[in-house]
């Protein structure tokens, strides 16, 4: 009885908390339009939003169950080309697959949508549905790799992740494969979100869902399992089934992540769906803490605003003081990965931890009484 | 016949050699997870920062100071990466200094891309090595016949090393057993530097015969040879130094092979293939030792 309570608190405060952020995106969308100078927030604010929901896919199977797998961004390819090549509108088809009479997929699931629901309503229902569509796809994608892969432990089955990505990678690049993905060119012209909210409403759900899902038994059975496996199995904790739910589900949020990658790009090409992806994402969830939810969420935005905007004027030599021209391309990235390396080195709790941000909250009310009373 | 010959010889020669190369870098990998435990993502890139020091080094010095100063540039980049970036995690779980590697191999890349501009560079041809022979009829570059003699001679000596003198003698403690080890009085931490700077060694070698043969230079290009070569080395058997060595020549000529046929697509997941084929079936590779998971 009290379980289903705070659940249900948590379903609520999540809602409003989408609410409020949903508003706050609309206002954010108005600022940048029209304050010039801030046009970089809009195009930080939708990355980052993205990057939250990959990073916290990633959390819940590296920092929740303690299965290190780099195989994020060979789901996240998945899910983009599904999305992309499932929400090209008909008539554009043959302008993008120029190369292969238009491709094989004559349909566009928006469209067909669209076709007896009214435009609007109807294509974004059908690009929800197609999110989804990528999720499911990248769910049983993760289901056959960790078949063979979850036997294996840390080290090894990052590295047999990576491998799978890598091979996902060649055959959507394959000539033979051409007709369906559009080989090595790229994918384009697909019907996209333009504002903003809908990336943080779609994105606010997935992360709800993950928190819920965290806070259950099967959450609970997952810590147990990165804390110690013999114990868990001890305790009767099915290792194999549990360990197979969170790769499977975390498959599922990177599939629907990449899905929303390729809106936000608004043009896919698997040559960019390299290992160097993944490890920007397990940066992110390293930086906020592993082992926390609101910590990767907020690492992502902070990862996205150094990277595209607030270390920008590193990149501009025309900012150089004096002779020595330190500031050119390229420098802020530097910058950028030394500040990893730093926090990766020293502070390798990352941001929160395995705390989350209301905990924090707690505690400072806590210790704030505490003070008080002492007055 | 002799017309299968001829192929035969045009796939397994660069395969050969390609192997060879893989196997000077695969030694890198082993020799530290031996030790440490740890995928040292960073290899491959220590490996580009030894490709692109060549460049530049050729410009301003003759062959033999340019290859020798490349080589001391790259031995002690292995050595500071492994003081300042995995020395201070020694205590700390393994997956911490497993990003702190990727946190090395972001790092080094970004700074590669900033002191060249993000442009690959052509590699200098180096004389004597890169002249063009004919082996049986073929045409091929000198550096695809001496690679594989080079890297037998070097493993040859790095198997001297590790067993007959009392460096490699602490090597392979350190690698049995760290913690008894350190009892024993083995100075643990001369030990895995000692390891990185041979790795290191190993790698800046490995890259004159890989860039000779691949004339192009950019900040990501080490990257796949990288994981290829990590790939030899969990195939022999991590650990193990000639089980590096033959899974390097595996994959080589596994690869050339695949090329020949004309599928050169699937050359790289076909190697990926490989090691997840390999770690279901027998993940302690050709030569690796059981390791036992202590409760």
């Amino acid at each position: 009885m009290m379980k289903q309570q705070s659940n249900k608190r948590t379903i609520v405060l999540g809602l409003i908390l989408i609410a409020v952020m949903a508003l706050l995106s609309v206002a954010a969308e108005a600022l940048a339009g029209s304050v010039s100078g801030l046009s970089m927030l809009l195009v930080v604010l939708k990355k980052g939003t993205v990057y939250a929901l990959l990073a916290v896919s990633m959390n819940l199977l590296n920092g929740f169950t303690g299965l290190f797998s780099l195989g994020q961004a060979g789901f996240m390819l998945l899910g983009a080309y599904t999305y992309a090549i499932l929400a090209i509108p008909v008539a554009k088809r043959a302008g993008v697959f120029q190369y292969y009479d238009g491709g094989v997929v004559q349909f566009s699931i928006p469209e067909i949508f669209s076709g007896f629901l009214g435009d609007v309503v109807g294509s974004v229902i059908g690009m929800l549905l197609t999110l989804v569509l990528c999720g499911l796809l990248a769910a049983l994608l993760g289901w056959l790799i960790g078949l063979p892969s979850l036997r294996l432990k840390s080290d090894y089955l990052a590295i047999a992740t990576l491998g799978f990505a890598e091979i996902l990678r060649t055959f959507i690049q394959f000539e033979g494969s051409a007709p369906l993905t559009n080989g090595s060119n790229t994918l384009r012209q697909y019907t996209t979100f333009q504002h903003l909210y809908p990336y943080v409403i779609i994105v606010g759900v997935c992360i709800l869902l993950i928190v819920l899902l965290v806070n259950s038994t099967y959450g609970r059975a997952f810590k147990a399992i990165r804390d110690d496996e013999i114990a868990a199995e001890a305790m009767g904790i099915n290792l194999a089934r549990h360990k197979m739910l969170s790769f499977v589900i975390s498959s599922f949020f990177a599939g629907v992540g990449g899905g929303l990658m390729a809106m936000y790009m608004s043009s896919v090409q698997a040559k960019g769906f390299t290992s160097a992806m993944t490890y920007e994402i397990l940066l992110m969830v390293v930086i906020g803490g592993i082992g926390s939810i609101s910590g990767s969420v907020i690492a992502s935005f902070l990862f996205i605003g150094c990277s595209e905007w607030w270390l920008r004027f590193l990149d501009d030599s025309s900012n150089n003081i004096g002779s020595f021209q330190l500031l050119a391309p390229g420098f802020r990235m530097v910058v950028f990965s030394v500040f990893i390396m730093v926090i990766v080195l020293f502070f390798r709790r990352g941001l929160l931890g395995d705390r989350e941000l209301p905990d924090l909250a707690r505690r400072m009310k806590k210790s704030f009484r505490k003070e008080g009373k002492h007055k | 016949m002799d017309q299968f010959f001829q192929t035969a010889l045009s796939w397994l020669l660069p395969g050969i050699s390609v192997g060879g190369q893989y196997a000077l870098i695969a030694l890198g990998y082993t020799m530290v997870y031996g030790i440490l435990r740890l995928i040292n993502f960073a290899h491959g890139d220590i490996f580009t920062v030894a490709g692109f020091v060549m460049f530049y080094a050729i410009t301003a010095m003759p062959l033999g100071a340019a290859v020798l100063f490349t080589i001391a540039v790259t031995v002690l980049l292995g050595f500071l990466v492994e003081r300042l970036a995995y020395k201070p995690l020694r205590s700390a779980p393994r997956m911490s200094v497993m990003i702190s590697a990727i946190g090395v191999s972001y790092l080094l890349q970004n700074l590669m891309w900033y002191i060249t501009g993000g442009q690959p560079q052509q590699y200098p041809s180096l004389p004597w090595i890169s002249d063009w022979i004919n082996v049986g009829g073929i045409e091929t570059k000198r550096v695809t016949v001496i690679t594989p003699i080079l890297t037998i001679v070097l493993i040859v000596l790095l198997l001297l090393l590790v067993k007959k003198t009392r460096v490699g003698l602490a090597m392979r403690a350190a690698s049995r057993d760290f913690e008894t080890a350190r009892l024993m009085g083995i100075k643990i931490n001369t030990v895995i530097s000692v390891t990185f700077i041979i790795g290191s060694f190993l790698a800046a070698v490995g890259s004159f015969l890989f860039f000779s043969n691949y004339a192009t230079v950019s900040p990501t290009v080490g990257t796949m040879p990288g994981l290829k070569a990590f790939i030899a080395a969990v195939f022999g058997g991590i650990g193990s130094i000639p089980g590096a060595v033959v899974g390097g020549f595996i994959i080589g000529i596994c690869e050339n092979i695949i090329r020949g046929a004309g599928y050169s697509t699937f050359s790289d997941a076909f190697t990926f293939a490989l090691l997840i084929l390999v770690l279901c079936v027998k993940p302690t590779g050709l030569f690796g030792e059981k390791l036992e998971e202590k409760v």
